[in-house]
């Protein structure tokens, strides 16, 4: 029977079998496996049935621990259950794991295995999480295709029902989990065919149930629990044939056959590798090469890795193997080697001992690490490792991939050994997140993969950036499977869809001769040429490439697509390509099209249609002149020269896309980097920067405070520096009696940081009185401004800052003239989280320790190449970190725990050398009134004089007070992270620390959606709003957080929205800072996970409160302390209905055109929601509190 | 008493027609109109902005982010269907059709003769039985004449026309240089009546925030002078129906504008200030009037003081002027 051919990726193909084979799904959120509960949800959603014809529940839980507890009681109740997860998600779900295998419990988990954090989180893959789970009793099998997960998915499932053993069935993160290939899907009946009934009563039957009570999880003493421990041993002795059973009975259904350890190669090998997960693939094609040229090498693949059967691994070994080079993507530091390795070389060792091993003579082994977090291998790696085999010595515990001078681990290979076979199509499209590049290149590899008997693979990098990111899609095509687990570098088709790239990225380095170049370009046939840098010009005549263009953007403008070039260019490389015929790829494009844009309206598949139309006449081959005439050169990445050496030498690096190179001795051992570099990167994404008009502006510096990417500055000084001004520097007098009269005032653009997001445009207030539709800031083209507003910039940051000291920080006007110490982060244009925490940066930067929950906020804060976070001249700044995502509230804590021991410390030694240091400075730094910014100055300059008067005393007390001196200064420690963080996973932590009474700030950027993740519903998601697994509107209220918080009493508890009151937010975040307890802000962020313009953001977060949805409001537990009412509400009784805000908003608005009725129910609902919460607060906040003695009068 | 009135093609019990409003949102509200005695419905409108733009927003605002970040290769589920605002029109029009029994018009509103005037085939399969066209274009370009924009109305009708065979009618503005001649030119175009006229939203300003802000006033009686005397004046003149609307609040205003020459009268403020239920006070002072008065039907009316068949015709042209001028003196 023929199978359909399917094009999808590795998540979607183990969903696809999980699905079918399950009744019960418990998910958590976590990159690169949430897409599998994705698909899991959709398809329930959508009525999909598995094959007992039944809809599978599918729940997401408050974390993967969460998660894995309901799994487990799923399980014990008798339903068929499963879930996904990766990396922390894995390792929280351990201790059930422990549970669910000690009770025999047959479950597959399907995990796309994630490297865990260490020295840096990672997304990426390898086998660290796996391996971390060897311990748990589970079975594990690994997949090393998007074919092989599907299989194995249902292999895993069959033999977990027949073993009684769970199952963890893993394939490598983002390689596997997100490429995308043709695959053979199985049918229905294949399922059934594998999955036997009787097994699956035979779990129902083991269920609890009041009708046939027993009792599981019991409590055992030293005297029994060993035996009872060791009474699952012939269940584990089985699981091996057991699987290799299911795997036979597979193949004689399906055809294809697998083995717990498969070998590949000659059947002579001298030389073998032993590895597992998708750089097998890699490893396989590379051996098949070598073996054609004569070498005896070969590989085997572990399929089956636990449990780890001795017997079938040693079966698999040719008899002439003289050594072994065993590959683990993973690092065990402090071990004798790495999993796999010691596994190999006991199981070798075992055999020989007992006179059982069939090779000639003990082999030699070798363990290395290759792959860590997605680091590429190559054929050329590979051989590089089967080399090493020949050498008398061959290094141990090698890495291969990197270039290790530290403890010289890495093995050399040749980078440019290359077994690409010239059968295959490889193409690299660069594109702009927002351009559509990615999901037109998903729907060509469909096209190509559904519609022809070729092969194809789609493998898609994407940026650590948010805004203005760069993709890059590597797509092959080809008659063969292709097994090429590896990025391409040599590719004959090269497309740019956007012309900025060409100064940016060497992309014609991977081109090979002859090659094809299609450049999406504004500039005509004519004059292209000329435009082009010189390096590009140089190599497209060098090596004689093809040379095509097309103004994409003209076509997609004349058809009503904006900025959305991607059906043109995926024509333009249909047409070039002859991948199919012209005629017919078109109208497979515009199949997909409709496929694609078809539930979405009409309007959207004909505009598309007519962007194909229009394109063929609008692509131009370029008769490539034979020398190079541009003058145009590549810019070289964050060379500045003021910018520190780590910088240039390996910041750069990793920003140019050169990571790759860098040694092991470029980083520092316990992943510490320095601050203050995200201001060297000067990205220049905007297409439009603001332009500012001293003559209109009132000087309210609200553009200051909303800005997400602190590019809009403003500084108060003295006019004598303006003699200096660069000529088009702008300033004025400055307004306010607050400043002295030789004061002026400037507000300044970063035009190379600016993401152009508008922000500041929208929330100016003044307008021009003769022209109204200009206003005191008004957008421009960025280019023409470019080099005056650089030189302009940097003058202005020379501009000394205002005293801090003389500030009036409880104003927007006064605040905004703090230094900004968050600037330039990747975050999306027109964030709405990053403005709350730039303004904490400016109110308490120099004297703060930021505990950051993973989310976007850690991303844009910590994720390479540079950190938004800076110094101030005197080199302080925020100091951060970020531990785990369920953790945060804990993390911050610890910092606090240690702030006030060692400030108690150091006073006890202080006073232990009394004597010498003078008690007047003791008293002195003991009593300092630290709250405010002066008190604090003058608090630094006493710690100066302490530590001057410590150099003279010679004792260890002395040396020990010198060391942590500076927690005599006030600090400040801020816990911040986002609503999945708060009102999930870390709810339980938050809750602890807030009830703890210690001085700690908690700041909640609350997108009401897990963002950083993709839009999965959280317990912040109000009622009728759409989010993932909420697909049908999330049917239960938000939960009010700030109201549990309260009700301690001891929490200082705000909530705020700057969009809406920012007045209110300084306020709330310099009360929070200033009370000596816990403290809570709760911040309303817009999000683009939201579905809004976020240019007009502000009005979305105005309409937030105006509706009473977010009321405004700060409960200060000092007020209690005075007998009055702590809750303050900010905002006034809802004038506009919750509906009417809900609607300016894509993630409520689209219920009402996927299930109006439904979304009609919900909205009225939500609307009472909104109602009644403000009228409780309004209740609330007009309470008497009488003295608050309790007692009423 | 004979209240019944023939409007484009349809027999009508009455000649109480609530108009395009927010009134039409909810099947039920249509159906306590119907209940309180109105002859028809006019749908509220379908927007040219609607078809053409709603597919495009909410797959911009929905897809925005998409595919650029490993993380979050997408931010919304992606349901099955999208019920968009012209399927939610139909699926509307087919829901009112099995609610009541009395004619159920549509109405599309726009301005150009691009893909949206399709809908007005689908508008016709969805059961609606006649088509109102809101033409509701503001010329801001000086260098378009006032032929041209006369043509644009007539294009659009032409085009509507060639799709369907449901009677159409067109709602006007009284911004012409010459309604007689527009009036005449539809007429000959094909349209089963005319609506006159519309009321365009006038803009304000806010003094504080140099904002121009969109806003609605419901209609005062001053407001029926203009369609009256227009209405007047074409009565006899163009074979189109003409349906009133403006300004028409109680049993005296619908009279006073049968008897111009309106086939119906169209009622919107009135009923938003009041309720379905003043549809039936209405008709029933218009039917007490009339006893008093002893007419026999509506049709007696219509047209009775037109500007062909009242003593001075004058008094509907520039005399008027001049008498209201004297009255002062």
């Amino acid at each position: 029977m023929a199978r359909k051919k399917v094009t999808i990726d590795g998540n979607e193909a183990a969903a696809y079998v999980a699905h079918k084979t399950n009744e019960v799904i418990a998910i958590y959120p976590i990159t690169p496996s949430s897409n599998m509960g994705e698909w899991a949800d959709a398809w329930s959603a959508a009525g999909e049935k598995n094959i007992w014809g039944t809809v599978p529940t599918v729940v997401e839980m408050q974390s993967e621990g969460g998660a894995a507890g309901a799994v487990h009681g799923a399980l014990q109740a008798g339903s068929l259950t499963t879930t996904f997860t990766a990396s922390q998600g894995l390792l929280l779900m351990i201790p059930n794991m422990f549970k669910i295998a000690g009770e025999l419990t047959p479950t597959v988990f399907h995990i796309s295995a994630r490297t865990v954090a260490t020295h840096a989180l990672s997304i990426f893959g390898d086998h660290s999480d796996v391996m971390a789970v060897r311990s748990t009793g589970w079975a594990m099998l690994a997949s090393n295709s998007v074919q092989e997960v599907m299989d194995n998915a249902l292999i895993a499932q069959a033999a977990t029902l027949e073993a009684r053993i769970p199952f963890v069935h893993f394939f490598d993160g983002f390689r596997t989990s997100h490429e995308v290939m043709k695959i053979e899907q199985l049918s229905l009946e294949d399922i059934r065919t594998m999955i036997d009934e009787e097994l699956v009563i035979a779990h129902r039957k083991r269920a609890l149930s009041p009708d046939r009570p027993v009792i599981r999880g019991t409590a055992q003493n030293p005297d029994v629990f060993f035996q009872a421990r060791e009474t699952v041993n012939p269940f584990y002795l089985k699981v091996p044939d057991i699987v290799q059973k299911v795997m036979e009975k597979f193949a004689n259904l399906v055809g294809r056959q697998y083995h717990l350890f498969d070998y590949f190669g000659a059947p002579d090998a001298e030389r073998i590798i032993v590895m597992m997960g998708s750089g097998a693939e890699t490893a396989e094609e590379t051996v098949d090469y070598l073996t054609s040229k004569g070498e005896k090498v070969g590989l085997i693949k572990v399929r089956l890795y636990r449990p780890f059967s001795v017997k079938h691994f040693l079966q698999a070994i040719p008899a002439t193997v003289k050594s072994i080079a065993v590959l683990d993507r993973t690092k065990e530091p402090g071990a004798g080697g790495e999993p796999l390795y010691k596994d190999v070389v006991t199981a070798i060792s075992e055999a020989f001992s007992s006179g059982i091993l069939s090779l000639k003579n003990y082999p030699k082994i070798i363990g290395g690490r290759y792959g860590l977090a997605s680091k590429e291998f190559t054929p050329a790696m590979v051989k590089g490792v089967l080399d090493e085999l020949k050498k008398d010595k061959p290094k141990n515990s090698f890495t291969v991939g990197i270039f290790d001078d530290v403890t010289h681990t890495s093995i050399e290979y040749d980078p440019e050994f290359s077994i690409e076979r010239e059968d295959v199509i490889r193409s690299l499209f660069y594109g702009l997140g927002a351009d559509g590049t990615v999901s037109a290149n998903k729907n060509s590899i469909k096209i190509i993969g559904e519609e022809t008997d070729f092969y194809a693979q789609g493998y898609f990098v994407y940026d650590s950036k948010k805004s203005g990111a760069v993709t890059v899609s590597h797509l092959r095509f080809g008659p063969k499977p292709i097994k090429s687990t590896y990025l391409i570098d040599k590719a004959n088709f090269v497309a740019c869809h956007q012309w900025v790239f060409l100064e940016r990225y060497d992309m014609l380095k991977n081109a090979l001769p002859g090659a094809t170049f299609l450049l999406n370009s504004p500039f005509g046939p004519d004059e292209v040429w000329d435009k082009l840098p010189k390096t590009v010009q140089q190599q497209i005549i060098d090596k004689k490439l093809k040379f095509y263009v097309i103004d994409g953007y003209k076509v997609a403008e004349q058809a009503g697509m904006g900025e959305r070039v991607n059906t043109i260019m995926q024509t333009c490389f249909f047409a070039i390509s002859n991948v199919l015929p012209k005629d017919e790829a078109i109208q497979k494009i515009k199949d997909a099209i409709k496929k694609t844009y078809g539930s979405k309206g009409e309007q959207i598949v004909k505009m598309n249609y007519q962007a194909v139309d229009q394109t063929l006449a609008n692509l131009h081959e370029i008769k490539v002149p034979n020398k190079v005439t541009s003058n145009i050169e590549l810019e070289p990445v964050m060379s500045d020269p003021r910018a520190p050496e780590y910088v240039r030498n390996v910041l750069a690096k990793i920003y140019g896309g050169l990571g790759d190179t860098l040694p092991v001795s470029a980083f520092a051992p316990d992943g510490t980097f320095m601050t203050d570099t995200a201001r060297w990167e000067k990205r220049n994404i905007a297409l439009e920067i603001p332009v500012w008009d001293p003559e209109v502006c009132i000087q309210c510096n609200k553009c200051i405070l909303v800005c997400p990417h602190a590019a809009i500055r403003v500084k108060v000084y003295d006019e004598k520096y303006t003699a200096q001004a660069p000529p088009t520097f702008k300033w004025t007098r400055v307004k306010g009696k607050e400043f002295e009269p030789n004061m002026v005032y400037t507000i300044q653009i970063a035009p190379e940081d600016c993401t152009g997001c508008g922000l500041c445009v929208e929330v100016c207030p003044a307008k021009n009185k003769t022209e109204t539709r200009l206003k005191a800031l008004n957008m421009a083209d960025q280019i023409p401004l470019r080099i005056t507003e650089r030189s302009n910039y940097d003058f202005f940051l020379e501009l000394p800052e205002y005293d801090r000291a003389k500030v009036q920080i409880n104003t927007v006007k006064g605040c905004q003239l703090l230094e900004p110490l968050f600037e330039y982060s990747g975050a999306c244009s027109g964030c709405g989280e990053t403005p709350y925490i730039k303004l904490l940066t400016q109110l308490f930067g120099d004297r703060t320790y930021i505990a950051n929950a993973t989310g976007c906020s850690s991303i844009y804060g910590g994720n390479l190449p540079t950190t938004p976070y800076a110094k101030n001249k005197e080199g302080r700044g925020p100091t951060w970190s970020n531990s785990l995502f369920e953790d945060n509230a804990e993390f911050g804590y610890g910092f606090r725990l240690t702030i006030d021991k060692q400030h108690e410390f150091a006073i006890e030694l202080m006073q232990k050398l009394a004597n010498e240091i003078g008690s007047e400075l003791i008293d002195a730094i003991i009593n300092a009134d630290q709250s405010t910014e002066a008190g604090i100055a003058e608090q630094r300059q006493r710690v100066t004089l302490l530590r001057q008067r410590l150099v003279s005393i010679n004792s260890p007390e002395a040396k020990q007070l010198d060391a942590i001196a500076d927690f005599l200064i006030k600090k400040s420690v801020w816990i911040v992270g986002g609503d999945g963080w708060a009102y999930d996973i870390g709810y339980g932590g938050l809750d602890h620390v807030i009830a703890s009474n210690r001085n700690v700030n908690l700041l909640v950027l609350d997108t009401e959606v897990y963002s950083n993740t993709g839009g999965q519903m959280s317990k912040a998601t109000p009622r009728a709003a759409v989010a993932k697994f909420a697909a049908g509107g999330k049917p239960v209220a938000k939960k009010d957080l700030g109201m549990m918080a309260m009700s301690y009493g001891n929490v200082y508890v705000a909530q705020v929205a700057f969009g809406a009151n920012d007045l209110q937010t300084v306020r709330a975040f310099i009360e929070a800072e200033a009370y000596d307890g816990p403290s809570l802000i709760i911040a309303y962020s817009h999000c683009i996970a939201h579905g809004i313009n976020m240019t007009k953001a502000l009005e979305n977060q105005k309409a937030a409160v105006e509706s009473g949805h977010w009321p405004l409001y700060r409960y200060n537990p000092v007020l209690l302390k005075e007998g009055k009412n702590p809750l303050k509400l900010d905002s006034k009784a809802p004038t506009i209905s919750f509906k009417d805000y809900a609607y300016l908003e894509t993630r409520y608005k689209m219920l009402t055109k996927s299930k109006p009725e439904e979304a009609k129910r919900l909205i009225e609902l939500a609307n009472k929601d909104a109602k009644l919460k403000y009228h409780l607060y309004e209740q609330l906040a007009t309470i008497r509190y009488n003295g608050g003695n309790g007692e009423q009068k | 008493m004979d209240l019944s009135t023939n409007y484009m093609g349809l027999k009508l019990k009455n000649p109480i027609v609530p108009s395009a409003s927010p009134l039409m949102y909810e099947i039920s509200t249509i159906k306590a109109l119907e209940d309180a005695g109105a002859s028809a419905v006019v749908l509220h409108s379908l927007f040219e902005e609607q078809i053409t733009h709603e597919a495009l927003e909410l797959n911009y605002l929905t897809t925005q982010g998409s595919e650029s970040y490993a993380e979050a290769l997408t931010y919304f589920p992606e349901p099955e269907v999208y019920h968009l605002g012209p399927d939610e029109y139909l699926n509307h029009i087919r829901a009112a059709k099995d609610a009541i029994d009395i004619p159920v018009i549509a109405s599309l509103n726009g301005v150009t003769t691009g893909g949206w005037l399709e809908y007005a085939k689908k508008i016709e399969q969805a059961g609606a039985d006649g088509l109102e066209l809101n033409i509701y274009f503001i010329p801001t370009n000086p260098n378009q004449s006032g032929v041209e924009v006369e043509q644009l109305y007539v294009d659009i009708l032409r085009i509507v026309k060639s799709e369907v065979k449901i009677p159409v009618a067109i709602k006007l503005s009284p911004f012409f240089s010459s309604i007689a001649n527009i009036a005449y030119k539809l007429d000959q175009n094909g349209a089963n009546a005319l609506v006159l006229f519309n009321r365009f939203y006038q803009p304000d300003i806010d003094l504080e925030t140099l904002d121009v802000v969109p806003n609605i006033f419901l209609s005062t009686p001053q407001a029926m002078r203009l369609p009256l005397r227009w209405i007047a004046i074409l009565y006899g003149k163009i074979k189109a129906d003409i349906a009133a609307t403006s300004g028409i609040h109680n049993a005296e205003d619908v009279l006073k504008m049968l008897m111009v020459g309106s086939s119906v009268t169209m009622m919107c403020s009135a009923l938003l200030k009041n309720g379905a239920s003043h549809i039936t006070k209405v008709l029933d002072e218009m039917q007490k009037w009339m006893e008093e008065h002893e007419y026999e039907s509506v049709r007696q009316m219509i047209g009775s003081m037109s500007h062909k068949s009242v003593r001075e015709p004058a008094a509907f042209e520039r005399a008027n002027y001049m008498k209201v001028l004297n009255s002062y003196r």
